[in-house]
């Protein structure tokens, strides 16, 4: 069985961004770039299934700026046997990225595309759950389990109050949480052997897709700030801020 | 104009988050209607109908609605669409997974987990876990969108008395099929709609350890949670989790007991309108957002605030 496993190059999840001054966007210039974690998670998942021989071939995706090759060299280091650019300068939103996706699923005709549930620069959580609409597939978001037999996925999911567990028919868009599983590190020789892995480059235009955004953005601001309170002595002086000037208990 | 509101709900009750949403939908100026898709669904129809401020309640009734599966729901709502301009959903676990695939099919952009209206087609919504917030304007001729519902106050119970129009129900899709559902029994408010949570980080040590919070949680009547690496370690269950990829939450108090407060914990509680921090190092991040920090060893802190309360 064939996987598709888009991922996105996204400013590391220990940066912490400041917004430009021009109120344009936030500054990313010079700041350490990594694989979105969920779609490590991804990868990693992939790349067991593939390790129990339930997968044969795992093809790892990115859309965006020439930068991205590193995010696939990373993605080929855990465990993709190859990857698929495609190149664009253009932003690219969700919907954008779903019809690209859309475009080399019916390329590649995978069984299963598994991606992270969202990515920690927009805050989106959108792209699986779009594609699996453009496909007509089935979709299980925010995986915390993940098995597959008999040309289904049964997987169970992390909802409010608590785990629910469906079962697609293949083919089907499934997407990580965090606790699926633990990425592993990736490692020397697996880093060199990952530059050896085939990497394509197409353009949007070669899969007929317009990726250009719907949404404008207009302003990024900082968002209010919060001022720091007080250090209060002892749980005594606690329990009296909080009863006469919060007024909170 | 007219907006429709698809409501988050269990077939008997609506959720807190649909009546949130309901006021996100009211500020956009136009009549509100809503969209209860379900299995047996007369007490949440009811329920929807009497909210205040809505204007017709379009029921769906039939057994592939029954558990919520996205490829259903959405068919639904793709199903009644016509005419809307806006489609509103909470931004929950539920409205997360069915409105992108709406979103698609509309051939229109989404904008997820709006925290400000500035017009029928400009939004606030928070990035880089909330380090930063976007006003952006969408030019597609139907708004789908996601709402925080902790950005919107919960539009009143009752005081109306909405017309119900009974829609057909879409068929199974075929593709997908409910398995099980493993909900926590709880007497604790709900997390996003308590007025105040009890959260324990790392610092609690153990799951038994954890257990610690739960006299403090019983006194104040508050809901409890935790940080991912009190979760991702075990002592909490995952449905606990505060944060940019978790819940968020907006109290009148949070109380972070050993949480060192990393800014993807922050993203999910800084809007609380009080917070309190316990905490025995005192260089931890979280002081640098809390109304009322202690430094202390939460082990002796934790059962002294809570007999002084």
């Amino acid at each position: 069985m064939k996987v598709l496993v888009p991922v996105k190059r996204v400013v590391d999840y220990n940066v912490k961004v400041r917004v430009k001054s021009d109120q344009t966007g936030v500054d990313i210039a010079n700041v350490k770039m990594s694989m979105n974690p969920f779609d490590e998670i991804a990868v990693e998942e992939a790349t067991r299934l593939k390790e129990k021989g339930v997968v044969t071939e795992i093809v790892a995706v990115s859309c965006g700026v020439a930068q991205c090759q590193e995010t696939l060299r990373t993605a080929m280091a855990i465990g993709a046997d190859r990857a698929i650019l495609v190149e664009t300068q253009e932003e690219l939103q969700p919907l954008a990225v779903a019809k690209l996706l859309k475009a080399l699923v019916d390329k590649e005709q995978p069984q299963l595309v598994i991606l992270g549930k969202q990515a920690i620069d927009d805050d989106a959580n959108q792209t699986g759950q779009m594609l699996a609409a453009l496909l007509d597939w089935p979709q299980a978001t925010f995986a915390s389990k993940l098995e597959l037999a008999d040309g289904k996925a049964t997987v169970t999911r992390e909802v409010d109050g608590g785990l629910e567990t469906v079962a697609l028919a293949l083919p089907a868009v499934v997407t990580t949480d965090l606790r699926l599983n633990e990425p592993r590190y990736v490692t020397l020789p697996n880093i060199m052997k990952a530059k050896k892995k085939p990497l394509d480059t197409v353009k949007p235009e070669d899969l007929g897709v317009d990726v250009k955004p719907r949404l404008k953005t207009l302003k990024v601001t900082e968002p209010p700030a919060r001022k720091a309170g007080v250090k209060v002595a002892d749980v005594a002086e606690l329990v009296d801020k909080l009863k006469n000037e919060a007024k909170v208990v | 104009m007219a907006i429709l509101v698809v409501a988050e709900h269990d077939n008997a009750q609506l959720r807190g988050s649909t009546l949130n949403t309901i006021t996100a939908a009211q500020r956009l100026g136009g009549e509100v209607h809503v969209l209860v898709a379900g299995s047996g669904v007369a007490g949440a129809v009811q329920a929807a109908a009497q909210v205040a401020g809505v204007a017709k309640v379009l029921a769906a009734d039939g057994a592939p609605l029954a558990e919520g599966l996205a490829e259903n729901v959405a068919a639904q709502v793709l199903a009644v669409a016509q005419g809307y301009s806006h489609i509103l959903f909470p931004a929950t676990a539920y409205g997360k997974n069915v409105a992108p695939r709406v979103a698609a099919k509309l051939d229109v952009a989404q904008v997820s987990d709006i925290i400000g209206i500035e017009s029928a087609d400009t939004f606030e919504r928070p990035i880089y876990a909330g380090n930063a917030v976007a006003t952006v304007q969408s030019s597609d001729p139907v708004k789908v969108i996601t709402v925080r519902t902790t950005a919107f106050d919960a539009a009143g119970a009752t005081g109306g008395s909405a017309a119900v129009e009974n829609v057909q129900a879409v068929g199974d899709s075929g593709k997908s099929s409910f398995v099980g559902r493993e909900v926590a029994k709880t007497d604790r408010p709900e997390l996003t709609a308590a007025k105040v949570v009890v959260s324990g980080g790392r610092g609690m040590g153990s799951a038994e350890n954890f257990k610690l919070l739960e006299p403090l949680a019983d006194k104040l009547g508050a809901a409890m949670g935790a940080s991912r690496a009190a979760v991702d370690a075990g002592y909490a269950p995952n449905d606990w989790q505060v944060g940019q990829t978790g819940k968020i939450v907006a109290p009148q108090l949070y109380i972070a007991v050993g949480i060192s407060g990393a800014i993807q914990h922050l993203a999910g509680m800084k809007d609380s309108k009080v917070i309190v921090a316990i905490n025995k190092d005192p260089e931890a991040p979280i002081f640098g957002v809390a109304d009322y920090g202690l430094v202390a060893d939460l082990f002796t802190a934790v059962p002294e605030l809570t007999n002084a309360l």
